[in-house]
């Protein structure tokens, strides 16, 4: 093995060892958790929580500075033994329903909630108007309208 | 009635459909995060100011006259745009700028200040950021216009225009002049 060779391996480790403390640095926080099932209860809150930089992610995802802040501040208040109701209300006084994926029911968002419902409910209601209007087309045809017109 | 272009006719339907609904999203800036905290008191604080960390500045100091928040950090490159207007306004403006400098070292933003200017009254600094969480704050540059009663008149997500200036912000201050506040 020549010097130069040597070298290299020396300075790959280097590189190697540097990866792997920066990632250490940069690795989504580690948060005390006493239990499995603090870990889990705060997991489940902060997967209904969307964080405010990158809107598409929830704040259990999400590396965004403002989003490990906000962590921290709902784990804090957990272990203050506030129920998820109340870290929500902290939440939304701040940064408004937007914060919640599952908006809340009430007047502004009864389209949100239902719109989906009434379109499919109009698809049916028109489904039903043309399939019956079909079954009594023949007798249509046969009074001189074309087959072509009739769709 | 011909009906071989009706799939035509639907797919078109769908393309001006989607093109209004993202130009829509865009005029009406859907990504903005809506503040619950306007025409509510603001959030009380008590930090240190960046100048003399030893000397804190409350909420209740700054009651009496209107003022303009203005969250800034020498890491946001987005404060540059409007650095240079609310340098140019500092004094035309008539209510003081108070500097709220997020989540940043002391020193980087001293130094920022002096490569580019400091255009504010009294600079707060909230290192950790948990004052800022109760301002609602997502992002920097952010302002909070706050009337002498301290309660958030207005909001602005992102840099300060001159548009933004000219027609969201000084009517409102002349309106709040107008009140005798």
């Amino acid at each position: 093995m020549t010097a130069c060779a040597w070298k290299r391996h020396v300075c790959m480790l280097a590189f190697g060892l540097t990866l792997l403390l920066s990632n250490a640095a940069f690795a989504i926080d580690a948060l005390p958790f006493e239990n499995r099932a603090e870990e889990q209860r705060f997991q489940n809150l902060a997967r209904q929580l969307r964080c405010l930089v990158c809107q598409n992610e929830s704040l259990a995802d999400s590396s965004a500075d403002l989003a490990r802040d906000l962590r921290q501040e709902v784990f804090d208040q957990m272990r203050q033994g506030k129920s998820d109701d109340e870290i929500k209300q902290y939440l939304t006084a701040r940064y408004s329903d937007f914060v919640l994926y599952n908006p809340p029911l009430r007047g502004g968002t009864f389209l949100l909630w239902f719109g989906p419902l009434i379109v499919f409910l109009g698809g049916l209601a028109a489904v039903v108007l043309i399939v019956r209007r079909r079954a009594s087309a023949p007798a249509q045809v046969q009074a001189g309208t074309t087959p072509e017109d009739d769709w | 009635m011909n009906t071989r272009f009706l799939p035509l006719a639907g797919f078109a339907l769908l393309v001006v459909l989607l093109a209004a609904g993202i130009s829509w999203m865009r005029s009406n800036r859907m990504n903005e995060v809506p503040s619950p905290l306007i025409d509510k008191p603001a959030p009380a604080f008590d930090l240190p100011l960046l100048m003399e960390p030893d000397k804190r500045l409350t909420g209740k100091d700054l009651l009496g006259q209107p003022y303009l928040l203005n969250v800034f950090a020498s890491w946001c490159f987005a404060c540059l745009d409007e650095h240079p207007l609310l340098m140019q306004e500092a004094r035309r403006l008539g209510i003081p700028i108070v500097g709220f400098n997020y989540k940043d070292e002391a020193d980087d933003a001293k130094r920022w200040l002096a490569r580019f200017g400091n255009p504010y009254s009294v600079i707060v600094a909230d290192r950790d950021g948990r004052v800022a969480i109760d301002f609602g704050v997502y992002g920097a540059p952010e302002s909070f216009l706050v009337d002498a009663t301290g309660v958030i008149r207005y909001k602005r997500i992102g840099a300060i225009t001159p548009e933004i200036l000219a027609f969201e912000i000084r009517p409102r201050l002349e309106a709040m002049k107008g009140n005798g506040q």
